[in-house]
């Protein structure tokens, strides 16, 4: 059997699944799940959103003004439902691609665009957003989330109001790094509130599942002594539901889990990427009836939640997000080059001072020349 | 002679290794059925089969650490790591591992292994996509530490390095992967030039200019600047780092009594560290300035937007050769 053949089997194992792709409410005995009609809404709209926020950065970078993008097309659901289960207290430590995640803690996402603008290596204060900084390093991140979880757990909190846990996010590509099998190890020793939320979007750039791993990767976790659950990445309400609840149980001291979010990178790994060269259109096609988007659409359609009024009035909420961050966008002044030698160090350091220094009477000489 | 691009005399230079010994492997992330992120695999995979090409797991610690194994069971293993910036995972392997076996059983142990690192900057790249991590490696005895700046001497160098009996830690200066030079890719093995070999790629009078990898065409550029301004340069790409040279260099700077340094590595205990401590053991009294080095900040690579401002260009290094004079 190829690789391409493989792609469009339902999951070994099953999944959490809420709703289905084609909008049908499902239950789950596990997993139950109580949304209003406005909860529905939001969800939609966080999901069109994002989606239209990653569209318009797509653009910018064709335009060439951001010299890169990790698109998140297809993972919507999985970062939605994830992140709005979140809480204030949560700290999320990212990858590069984790823009859903990144808008639901409240992230401009004009501070998104920096880095892969060239303008800075992340634009944000963590602390404030309980979003940690995007992590290129495949793997890195997820060591962060288990010590961040382990000093929650040393502040005496699990169990109380204020617990709040630790949520890292990576790919399936990253399952194999050293760095993330470290943390699996730790979190499981130290029994760390952290909740490792994989979204195995079947690809690490060329290179399909099967090359990471022979076993479903939420089974990993039984091996590393912590509960592992399969979820459809593309169902809102199930990435919502299984999320929230592998949270409170790290918040009441029960230890990790690890969420493989069943997904599809339905764009190129990257703006400069060429998904052509490996991977086969028919795979694009049929998971783009799994679309994330479609089956809330038809599932607020279905039970009469909204109205085709209110679905074009989000339609049109994003076009003017794009559309704003267009503008923020172009407008985003190029950095200074004294930046170069700013908060390197926390405390004052003589090379910078002196590197500093002499970049600036170098640049002064050129004016003189032009003077 | 056929013109190629650096990356695809890579390319040439690792399939002509591949056919000539069965036991030479490619691994590494992507670099299959995709070519490599930067194509110099591309076509390998086709051409030799995926036992022989192989895209691994998303693992650097794991490629090198398993090149390290095949390579104790006799195969030649030709490790690509996608970006300088991705090589730390692995650091742990190459340093205590790969570049000590020979040493720790007494010559029993043979690692013929190569780590191609894609290097430098000047490509508008996100972090760890633009760094120069050279002097970690050429500071660890038992690899050798070789980078190459033009397509001829890639094609070469890469065959020479496959066929090293020690580690070999490759660099190639991704920025100018696109850049095209005549290559004559009907030579034997024996008869290529040695690896370690630096080579004087501008002959002139006045000041010697010390480059590898990407700032050697720097350099070219800075010595054809000078010249109209009636100032000789003479360039040195020093191909290799580890080991050094210095015989070479040694002839020229006795001959200008000045030099110039340039990498794109930070200056402070950079490769440039070492290279003007050895040309002062060596011409101390025939220099006329100390040696000055040209290069990146003592910071981390900066955002791609002020790259420009970090990377050694011609006018900085044409600004060192006049403070050389001004001394
Ligand atoms: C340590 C390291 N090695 C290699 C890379 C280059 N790289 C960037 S993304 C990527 C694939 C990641 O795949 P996955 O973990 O599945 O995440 P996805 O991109 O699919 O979201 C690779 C190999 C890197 N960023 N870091
Ligand atoms: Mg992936």
């Amino acid at each position: 059997m190829t690789i391409d053949s493989m792609r469009d089997r339902p999951p070994e194992g099953g999944l959490v699944q809420l709703l289905t792709p084609e909008g049908e409410r499902v239950e789950h005995p596990d997993y139950p799940l109580d949304l209003s009609a406005e909860d529905v809404r939001g969800l939609y709209r966080d999901l069109v959103l994002v989606r239209a926020i990653d569209r318009e950065a797509v653009a910018l970078t064709r335009q060439g003004e951001l010299g890169l993008w990790a698109s998140l097309l297809g993972q919507e659901a999985a970062q939605i439902g994830s992140g709005r289960a979140l809480t204030a207290q949560d700290m999320v430590f990212p990858t590069y691609r984790e823009h859903g995640v990144a808008y639901c803690r409240g992230v401009d996402p004009l501070k998104l665009l920096g880095m892969f603008r060239g303008v800075n290596h992340a634009g944000w204060d963590p602390a404030e957003h309980g979003f940690h900084l995007y992590t290129i390093v495949i793997g890195s991140q997820t060591l962060h989330a288990a010590g961040y979880a382990m000093g929650i757990q040393r502040d005496g909190l699990l169990g109380t109001p204020n617990a709040g846990a630790a949520i890292a996010y990576f790919g399936d590509g990253a399952t194999s790094q050293g760095d993330v099998n470290e943390a699996f190890v730790f979190a499981s020793v130290f029994n760390a509130p952290v909740v490792f939320f994989c979204q195995n979007n079947q690809w690490a750039i060329s290179e399909p599942l099967e090359r990471q791993s022979r076993i479903p990767l939420y089974r990993r976790a039984q091996g590393f002594g912590f509960p592992g659950v399969r979820v459809d990445g593309n169902d809102v309400f199930a990435c919502l539901a299984v999320t929230r609840r592998a949270l409170e149980n790290a918040r009441t001291g029960q230890g990790p889990t690890l969420v493989e979010a069943y997904t599809y990178r339905m764009g190129a790994h990257t703006t400069t990427d060429d998904p052509t060269r490996y991977r086969l259109r028919t795979d694009e096609e049929a998971w783009k009836l799994k679309d994330p988007i479609e089956r809330v659409r038809a599932y607020l359609r279905r039970s009469g939640l909204a109205d085709d009024a209110f679905l074009a009035s989000v339609e049109a909420e994003g076009k003017d997000i794009a559309a704003d961050l267009r503008t923020r966008c172009r407008a985003l002044p190029d950095p200074r080059p004294e930046a170069i030698f700013e908060n390197v160090y926390a405390a004052p350091h003589a090379l910078m001072t002196e590197e500093q220094e002499a970049f600036a009477a170098y640049l002064a000489s050129f004016e003189e020349e032009v003077a | 002679m056929t013109t190629l691009t650096l990356g695809r005399a890579l390319n040439e230079g690792m399939r002509r290794a591949m056919e000539d010994d069965p036991k030479v492997l490619v691994m590494g992330e992507d670099v299959g059925r995709l070519g490599g992120v930067f194509r110099v695999t591309d076509g390998l995979q086709k051409d030799f089969g995926e036992e022989r090409v192989i895209d691994t797991p998303l693992a650097e610690s794991g490629i090198v650490g398993t090149a390290i194994g095949l390579a104790l069971r006799g195969y030649r293993p030709v490790c690509e790591i996608q970006f300088d910036g991705f090589v730390f995972p692995a650091a742990d392997q190459i340093i205590t591992q790969l570049a000590k076996m020979h040493l720790r059983s007494l010559g029993a142990v043979k690692l013929p292994v190569v780590v191609r690192i894609p290097c430098g900057g000047g490509i508008g790249a996100v972090e760890h996509h633009s760094e120069s991590p050279e002097a970690y490696f050429a500071h660890t005895a038992g690899l050798r530490v070789v980078a190459c700046s033009n397509a001829a001497d890639a094609y070469t160098m890469i065959r020479r390095a496959i066929a090293s009996p020690d580690p070999v830690i490759f660099f190639e200066p991704k920025r100018r992967y696109w850049d095209k030079a005549e290559v004559s890719t009907d030579v034997a093995l024996s008869d290529l030039p040695d690896l370690h070999a630096a080579q004087v790629v501008q002959p002139g009078d006045d000041v010697t200019v010390l480059a590898y990898g990407p700032s050697v065409k720097t350099c070219l550029e800075a010595a054809a600047a000078a010249a109209a301004e009636g100032r000789s340069l003479e360039v040195i790409d020093l191909r290799s780092l580890n080991p050094l040279d210095v015989d070479t260099v040694e002839a020229s700077v006795a001959r200008t009594g000045r030099c110039v340094v340039v990498h794109e590595a930070p200056v402070f205990a950079g490769f440039g560290a070492e290279l003007a401590a050895r040309i002062t053991e060596r011409c101390f009294y025939r220099l006329e300035a100390p040696v000055l080095r040209v290069g990146g900040f003592s910071t981390p690579y900066p955002p791609s937007r002020l790259e420009d401002h970090y990377l050694p260009d011609l006018d900085r290094v044409l600004d060192a050769v006049d403070r050389t004079f001004a001394w």
